[in-house]
């Protein structure tokens, strides 16, 4: 029986139920208008949102080009490297995923240390490298343990090769970790283990070596893991460099000169070609690649005999007698001396109180320019210096390329110094003294050169006075356009065919005369024969006390105090092709120490020639060459 | 009246009569739902069966066999057992409570022998049959007494707070939400409302005490979802940016980028709603969602043609649980309300709650089939 009760329970609950019902009815519908705001008003910020997840950009390091010298053979190469990365975006606990790994693979404390403060620096996306060089071994176990180590991936990357060591480190230079200071917002700089050139032809060309990066777009995971490339840009790889070192030529000056301190220069006359460019002791370059050791550097920078600095261009010294031709040069140029003119020298030459010494104690008597030079009588150029005055020296050393750098593509070369009475007034103020202009006549006092500097002077006094400049790059072999180098149309100097022939004639004797001072270096084979010029600089004033004392003597001094042996060649001297330069740190005397060592490298270099190889009628010497 | 007329018997009806009266409309667009599920856990799987699709259409196979059983029984019996199936369901609660305090963390299933039994699943049904029951035995003036509505509210808060300790605030909340839209279908008055809801203000405070870190944390990512992107509110972002995504259209059956690529967290479970919205676009979600709407508006059409209290108060409290899981759901990965871990029914991966669903449904059968049955206050039948 239905009672009244029960009906108007019953429609107390039909109300109630209808209005339940249209309360889900109104909440479904607040579902949907959600959805509708989600996936149609805002899908498209969802969907950039959705495409960022997605897709990753990652650059692809260019192979950076190689190094070859003059015949092809490589300096620098790439070789294949394993590394293990930590992507920070990831792995948002990286000190636990680090101390997960180190328990697959060693990992240092410094290493952790650097990565972590890395990934603080870098942006997000771009993963830190955490080691290099891993062995086969060290891969396959953390591809094992993959899944535990959220952002580790492994990277085969390309490290940089040096195959000739320390022979041509000072040259080609090395390569190294982006400092950030060289951060330029370019973000190939920021892949992790990106190398820039840091010294050397590295470093002058790190552009054109480098390449351009590449990309591609990846398809990631939420776990960053790389489900396939949707597409991709290749790069461009850095081009090949060519230079004009002959490297075997090389490793004969670096050999000749071992053990010593010291630089050789050795260059084509006519081109300018430089075919060796040695500075010893070197360091290895392949050290630097892959970070190096603390102790290492240490010993590099506090060693006596600076081997990070390559003397062949930043080496500045007192050319000694080698400077003696700029100052014949000088006074034939302006008429002041003619090919006859005499001088008594006593051993000694007095200005005013000063008394200026000749090496010689006893004197050479009367010598004329040609024997001046054959023999270095330092009076007779006293004289000489004292007649021309400093400013007309200057000029003619700048003439044949002193006193201010060559422009050779090597960073941190440095210029050398032709000091003028303006120069001096300028810089200290206090006038030029005379007495200066003697000691500077002899290639003493402030006048400063480099090898590379000497060996040009040289060139340019024996090619016939033309101002050629000196090069290292041959050419750039890119995809995107290399270049070959052509050598700039060189002036004259402007200094007399005659003139110059004196002081060639002067410093042929120098080897080929008796009373040569290096007749004792002299090349015996009359095809190869050479001309040169010792020096010896003095590091540190003699007193007079010491020389009435006989003090001086090389081997009674410390190496430090001790003098430079410099000395300048050229060859053939029937047609001269090639001038080298050397100097040996505190070797002492420099036809004895420096001469033979020029000698060896110019008979080298001519054994060397193309030309000699060649029939008779063969191409001019500018279109040689084994490129 | 005019059933009556008709001179169907209700009490006389034979097991053929049952089968005829059975709402094969709810099966069908059950199987529909269910269907769906089997589709997106195909998409989860990465294109395969394994491991999920085929067993959920398993599972759902065997689940609506149940459903059907459930169906053909007696209301009579369900009446009967409701409160039997109430006490079992608090002490197992209560036995999972414990078990989580020795096993130190938390705690929903318990293990007996080779059967995991979750409690709280079975107490959502109990809990729903038992207020059916209550407020069947009581008269319309009964119902509006005070004294009447304290053990009911008890029967709903003892077990959500067991649930709530758990911790498990998704089903507590589901209980509580539950219990109370049954106490307004049976005419309790408004005010009442209103007094447990300055109760509930009241006891906030208290609840906060009793939350977990991670509870508070999922609460405070609610409020503020920048608060931490890569921690508690990755998911939640990650799920409007799948859905977002889909757009209009969807990106296509297996082509969501977001789920296949995992930046979706728990796609075959929780998440399946954001799938589906990922790669059906709106189209797909209104479709689920219509499907959801049509079950509930037979549910209420069933509560609304019933003769007895006890079958119209278990058809609206079965129709409230099945919206709530929905409604949760939805609105927890279009990020409404904050992440509690709620199911979607029949869709989302999980053999306990498409069982328990399931039997909500054949209880929702069982009353169709019977909803000309009149019941005395005992639960006797009276045939007029």
């Amino acid at each position: 029986m239905a009672t009244k009760d029960d009906v108007s329970r019953e429609r107390l609950f039909t109300r109630r139920a209808l209005l339940l019902g249209a309360g889900q009815a109104g909440l479904l519908s607040v579902l949907a208008g959600r959805i509708y705001y989600l996936q149609v008003v805002e899908s498209s910020r969802f969907q950039t949102m959705a495409e960022e997840n997605r897709v990753s950009m990652r650059l692809l390091p260019p192979s950076r080009g190689r190094v070859l010298d003059r015949g092809g053979e490589a300096l620098a190469v790439n070789r294949q490297n394993f590394r293990v990365l930590l992507n920070a975006e990831q792995a948002p606990n990286a000190d636990a995923v680090l101390a997960a790994l180190s328990e697959i693979i060693p990992v240092g404390e410094a290493d952790r240390r650097r990565v972590l403060r890395e990934l603080k620096r870098r942006r997000s996306f771009v993963p830190v490298a955490v080691r290099e060089n891993l062995s086969w071994h060290e891969v396959s176990r953390i591809e094992i343990n993959a899944p535990d180590l959220p952002g580790i991936s492994i990277d085969m990357g390309q490290t940089r090769y040096y195959p000739f060591g320390p022979t041509a480190a000072h040259l080609v230079g090395y390569v190294a970790a982006v400092a950030e200071s060289e951060l330029t917002g370019d973000p190939l700089l920021e892949l992790p283990g990106f190398r820039i050139g840091k010294g050397g032809i590295e470093k002058i060309h790190d552009v054109a070596l480098r390449g351009r990066a590449g990309r591609s777009r990846v398809e990631v995971n939420a776990v960053g893991r790389v489900v396939r490339e949707l597409d991709r840009q290749e790069g461009t790889p850095g081009g090949d460099l060519s230079l004009t070192i002959d490297m075997a030529l090389q490793d004969f000056a670096t050999k000749r000169l071992a053990g010593q301190s010291g630089a050789a220069a050795v260059m084509d006359v006519h081109s300018g070609e430089v075919l060796a460019l040695a500075s010893v002791p070197a360091f290895d370059p392949n050290l630097f690649t892959s970070g190096i050791s603390a102790r290492d550097w240490d010993e590099l920078l506090h060693n006596e005999y600076t081997p990070l600095i390559n003397k062949a261009v930043a080496g500045q010294y007192p050319p000694g007698s080698t400077f003696k031709p700029v100052v014949a040069l000088a006074a034939l140029s302006a008429g002041l001396v003619t090919p006859e003119f005499r001088v008594n020298c006593p051993g000694h030459y007095d200005l005013g109180d000063s008394r200026f010494h000749c090496y010689k104690k006893g004197g050479h008597g009367s010598v004329n320019l040609h024997e001046a030079i054959a023999q270095s009588c330092d009076v007779y150029f006293y004289e000489l210096a004292r007649r021309c005055g400093i400013d007309r020296i200057a000029a003619m050393g700048r003439a044949l390329g002193l006193g201010e750098r060559t422009g050779l593509d090597l960073p941190g070369e440095r210029g050398g110094l032709m000091p003028t009475r303006d120069w001096k007034l300028r810089t200290s103020g206090i006038p030029w003294q005379q007495g200066e202009t003697l000691v500077c006549g002899i290639g003493q006092g402030s006048v400063l050169a480099t090898p590379l500097q000497l060996a040009l002077m040289v060139s340019r006094i024996v090619n016939g006075g033309i101002a050629v400049q000196p090069r290292l790059t041959r050419e750039l072999v890119a995809r995107d356009g290399g270049f070959v180098a052509r050598p700039p149309e060189a002036q004259s100097i402007g200094v007399k065919r005659e003139s110059l022939e004196l002081v060639i004639k002067g410093m042929e004797a120098v080897t080929n005369t008796q009373r040569g001072t290096a007749y004792a270096a002299r090349i015996k084979e009359p095809e190869m024969a050479m001309g040169g010029k010792s020096g010896t600089s003095q590091v540190r004033r003699i007193t007079m006390s010491e020389r009435d004392a006989g003090l001086h003597k090389l081997k009674d001094r410390p190496w430090r105090e001790r003098d430079h042996a410099l000395f300048i060649g050229f060859a053939p001297v029937s047609a001269p092709r090639y001038a080298a330069a050397v100097i040996v740190e505190h070797g002492g005397g420099g036809s004895a120490m420096a001469a033979p060592v020029v000698r060896d490298l110019l008979i080298e270099t001519q054994k060397r020639d193309p030309s000699r190889r060649q029939p008779p009628g063969a191409p001019s010497v500018a279109a040689l060459g084994r490129g | 009246m005019a059933r009556r007329a008709r001179g169907l018997n209700p009490v006389d009806l034979t097991l053929m009569d049952k089968a005829l009266r059975l709402n094969w409309m709810l099966a069908l667009l059950l199987s529909a739902i269910a269907g769906i599920g089997v589709l997106m856990l195909y998409s989860a799987g990465g294109a395969s069966l394994q491991p999920w699709a085929s067993r959920h259409l398993v599972r759902f196979l065997m689940a609506l066999g149940v459903a059907l059983a459930i169906a053909l029984v007696d209301i009579r019996v369900w009446l009967r057992l409701a409160y039997p199936a109430y006490a079992v369901g608090f002490v197992l609660l209560v036995a999972v409570d414990i078990a989580g305090q020795i096993g130190m963390g938390a705690q929903r299933w318990l293990d007996i022998g080779p059967i995991q039994i979750q409690p709280s699943e079975i107490m959502k049904i109990a809990m729903v049959l038992s207020l059916a029951r209550y407020f069947h035995g009581l008269t319309a003036e009964e119902t509006g007494r005070v004294v009447y509505v304290i053990p009911p509210t008890l029967m709903v808060l003892l077990p959500a707070a067991l649930v709530m300790i758990q911790p498990d605030l998704g089903t507590a909340a589901l209980m509580v939400l539950g219990g109370g839209a049954m106490f307004f279908a049976a005419g309790v008055r408004l005010w009442k409302f209103g007094a447990v809801l300055m109760a509930a203000g009241g006891a906030m405070p208290l609840l906060w005490s009793m939350m977990r870190e991670y509870q508070r944390n999922r609460i405070l990512t609610f409020i503020d979802p920048e608060r931490d992107p890569l921690g508690a509110g990755y998911h939640i972002l990650q799920s409007k940016i799948a859905l977002g995504s889909g757009g209009m259209f969807g990106k296509g059956f297996l082509e969501g980028t977001q789920s296949h690529l995992n930046f979706l967290p728990e796609k075959q479970t929780d998440f399946i709603f954001t799938m589906l919205a990922e790669e059906f676009g709106m189209v797909g979600c209104m479709v689920l969602l219509g499907l959801y709407s049509l079950i509930l508006l037979i549910a209420f059409a069933i509560a609304l043609r019933c003769q007895s209290m006890f079958a119209r108060m278990a058809a609206v409290g079965i129709a409230m649980i099945f919206f709530l899981y929905v409604f949760i759901n939805v609105a927890m990965v279009t990020g409404l309300v904050p992440v509690v871990g709620v199911p979607l029914p029949l869709v989302s991966y999980g053999g306990t709650a498409m069982l328990t669903a399931m039997i909500g449904m054949g209880l929702l059968m069982s009353i169709d089939i019977h909803r000309d049955m009149r019941l005395g206050r005992h639960g006797e039948a009276l045939t007029s």
